[in-house]
């Protein structure tokens, strides 16, 4: 019992460990697929709506870029056909930019605020519009040097002082010889209101700006703050367009005001000095999306926890209920111990009969023999002498059934698992010449070879008995019929006693060869061999650390070797029968022969 | 019985048992020569003529199944009777395989050995 509660306790960390193991392996196969699954599915369809997320905007983007510019361009060329057709010199007369004046705003609506002429020393000559900006000097005015430069002037929008956004087109006019300037304000809040309007989610907005990130239109928020980070955007100039120079270029920043993700797409129009700019928070534009994902992961948890858990429930169930066949099985092994040691008590007492039957049977003749004399007379002849030579035989005889009894006596008493230092030579001794006569029967000759000194064992004297009876058994079996040598050796390596048997017999097939230890493995006819001997002795071996090793060539013979870990306070065996210990080697004890 | 005594020859290595035996039968009016060994038993059957032979089945220098077997291929009509005290009636029964007319287990009665043997010789005349 005791020792069964301790194996149990010294066992309980191999079941949890095996369990760990199954919950591994089990939570391994279960999650390697969904996760793989998971995060491939995940990656595909959120790169496939992102990049659909992002068509949409570019395209978005694009549109309004390009009717921004086109706007842009048919109000130039209109200004242009202004300045070629009507001519400066007629232009500079007022009543005539008035009336021209008119006539854009009756076709255009509000969209030509003014209309002005300006002189090459940058006075205005003649002007038409709402204001009395008549005689003006915009000598040092932005515009005024630029479209020397280049004739033709679109400036940025401008606020002014009406707080209205409006742009100047000036173009370069010939008057009489003299380089002046056609110059038309333009209203610019149909663009602005065009792009206000822009609006996708709670986060979406779009603006110009020019190159210096100066906002042309009013974004629907205060945007301040961005300048700086849109000023680096515009400067990288759409470095990862995917349309080229730059046109409906994403960037993704983290927008250090208000501290989320933002999506810019950016797109240059008005020959590139001025940019159209879409954002949006990037967890606005991907909503969906991230709320798919949320999703996802929310399943992909309350799936991981529920394979962890099945895996730790299964596991522990199975580790339980291998643990519960482990029990079961030790038991079996118990019995078959057991069933082995009764089975090997039985072919004793067939040896021992044997044994005790000749002297028997001679007992038996010599009574008869007396009582046939009896009954003739002791006084016919040498009767009473004879009668006198019987009884002594009788007595002789019963000497050697005596003498078989107490060995056998001395044999049954030694049967219990005490575990005790012993010398293996003398055992051998005794095994040895305890088989003689089933030997001589048999016509083998056995052999001991014996190291003297050979150190002691820890073990159960009558397991070790059994071991040898039981592998001297075997080799005389397979020496059946014909006979042939068994030799027993025993010699002392490195801290290990080794025993060795070897026989001439008929070997053992490779193929049975790694089986010959499994229980019930047997090549004997039915009811001949129990198939256990091999399997208790190795049950034995192994419980005292030692083990078993075979060597066999068919038609050769067979050894088996026993490896015993000697007794560390164990002294060593003496030479020849004496008991263990004391007495000095005798030598010739090396090699002896008995039976034959 | 008939006038003539029967001869009888007894193998057995153990020279104690085949000793008072052979008396046994001498006294019951039987020609008793005796054998400790197989080649002995071969030997003495070579120079004798027997009526029948009683040969235990496991002998020092041979098997008696061997010993049979030299028994049958020189004298084939010699009834011969194993005895064995090794408990195993197989053997026994693999002797009758090779010719034995029968076997008895050891130790046996000696009245039980004497039919057996009256029974063999008997058939043997009858033949």
């Amino acid at each position: 019992m005791a020792q069964a509660r301790e194996n149990a306790v010294s066992e309980a960390p191999y079941y949890q460990g095996l369990a760990k193991s199954m919950m591994f392996t089990i939570a391994l196969v279960s999650l390697a697929p969904l996760l793989g699954y998971a995060l491939l599915s995940g990656y595909q369809y959120t790169t496939a709506y992102k990049e659909k997320v992002e068509a949409h905007l570019r395209e978005l983007v694009l549109k309004h870029d390009q009717s921004v510019d086109s706007y842009l361009r048919e109000k130039v060329a209109e200004v242009q056909v202004l300045g070629e057709v009507v001519g400066g010199d007629r232009l500079k007369a007022e009543a005539e930019i008035t009336s021209l004046h008119n006539a854009l705003v009756r076709s255009h609506g509000s969209d030509f605020v003014d209309l002005g002429i300006v002189n090459a020393a940058g006075v205005q000559v003649a002007y038409a519009g709402p204001y009395p900006l008549q005689g003006a000097d915009y000598s040092n005015a932005e515009w005024f040097q630029a479209v020397k430069r280049r004739r033709v002037f679109v400036s940025d929008v401008i606020f002014g002082l009406r707080g209205v956004p409006h742009f100047i087109i000036a173009l370069l006019v010939d008057v009489g010889g003299e380089q002046w300037v056609l110059k038309a304000t333009l209203d610019f809040m149909a663009i602005n209101d065009l792009v206000e309007d822009i609006r996708i989610g709670e986060t979406g907005l779009a603006f110009i700006t020019n190159r210096a990130a100066q906002f042309q239109t009013t974004p629907r928020r205060d945007m301040t703050g961005e300048v700086k980070l849109l000023h680096n955007i515009l400067a990288r100039g759409g470095e990862d367009s995917i349309l080229g120079r730059g046109r409906a270029a994403i960037t993704v920043v983290d927008d250090p005001v208000t501290g989320r993700e933002v999506l810019f797409v950016t797109s240059p129009l008005k020959d590139g000095e001025w940019f159209m700019v879409y954002q949006q928070d990037t967890a606005d534009a991907f909503a969906a999306l991230y709320r798919i994902r949320n999703v996802g992961v929310a399943v992909l948890l309350l799936g991981t926890v529920c394979i962890l858990a099945m895996a730790f429930l299964l596991s522990r169930r199975m580790a339980r209920k291998v643990e519960v066949a482990d029990q079961e099985k030790d038991m079996m092994n118990d019995q078959v111990v057991e069933a082995g040691k009764l089975a090997s008590v039985g072919e004793l007492a067939a040896g021992i009969a044997h044994e005790i039957n000749n002297p028997v049977a001679i007992m038996v003749e010599e009574a008869g023999w007396v009582q046939d004399l009896l009954e003739e007379g002791l006084q016919k002849d040498d009767n009473e002498r004879e009668v006198q030579r019987a009884l002594t035989q009788i007595r002789s005889q019963g000497a050697r059934c005596r003498e078989i009894t107490h060995k056998l006596l001395s044999f049954a008493r030694k049967i219990d698992p005490t575990v005790e230092r012993m010398c293996v030579n003398d055992l051998i001794r005794e095994m040895a010449q305890f088989c003689e006569q089933r030997a001589k029967y048999a016509n083998v000759r056995i052999e001991t070879s014996l190291e003297d000194g050979v150190p002691q064992v820890e073990a159960s004297q009558s397991e070790m008995q059994q071991v040898l009876l039981n592998l001297i058994n075997n080799a005389i079996d397979a020496m059946d019929p014909g006979g042939g040598e068994l030799d027993i050796m025993s010699r002392a390596e490195g801290g290990d006693v080794f025993i060795s048997i070897s026989d001439t017999g008929c070997g053992i097939p490779k193929a049975n060869l790694q089986r010959i230890f499994d229980p019930f493995f047997t090549t004997k006819p039915v009811g001949k061999g129990t198939g256990l001997g091999l399997s208790i002795i190795y049950g034995i071996i192994n419980k005292m650390g030692g083990d078993i090793s075979v060597k066999s060539v068919v038609n050769k013979g067979t050894a088996f070797t026993i490896r015993l870990p000697a007794s560390k306070e164990g002294m060593r065996c003496a030479a020849g029968n004496g008991a263990a210990g004391e007495q000095p080697p005798a030598d010739g004890g090396r090699s002896e022969e008995t039976g034959g | 019985m008939a006038d003539q005594p029967l001869r009888l020859l007894l193998v057995d290595d153990e020279t104690g048992f085949l000793y008072v035996l052979g008396k046994r039968l001498a006294k019951r009016g039987f020609r008793v020569e005796t054998a400790p060994s197989g080649a002995d038993a071969i030997r003495v059957l070579r120079g004798q003529d027997f009526d029948v032979a009683v040969l235990d089945l496991k002998l020092g220098d041979m098997d008696g199944i061997e010993v049979l077997d030299v028994f049958k291929k020189m004298v084939p009509d010699l009834p011969v009777i194993m005895l064995t005290g090794h408990g195993s009636e197989q053997a026994a029964c693999d002797g009758i395989g090779h010719g034995a007319f029968d076997y008895l287990l050891k130790p046996c009665d000696l009245d039980d050995l004497l039919a057996k043997i009256r029974e063999a010789v008997g058939r043997e005349e009858n033949a």
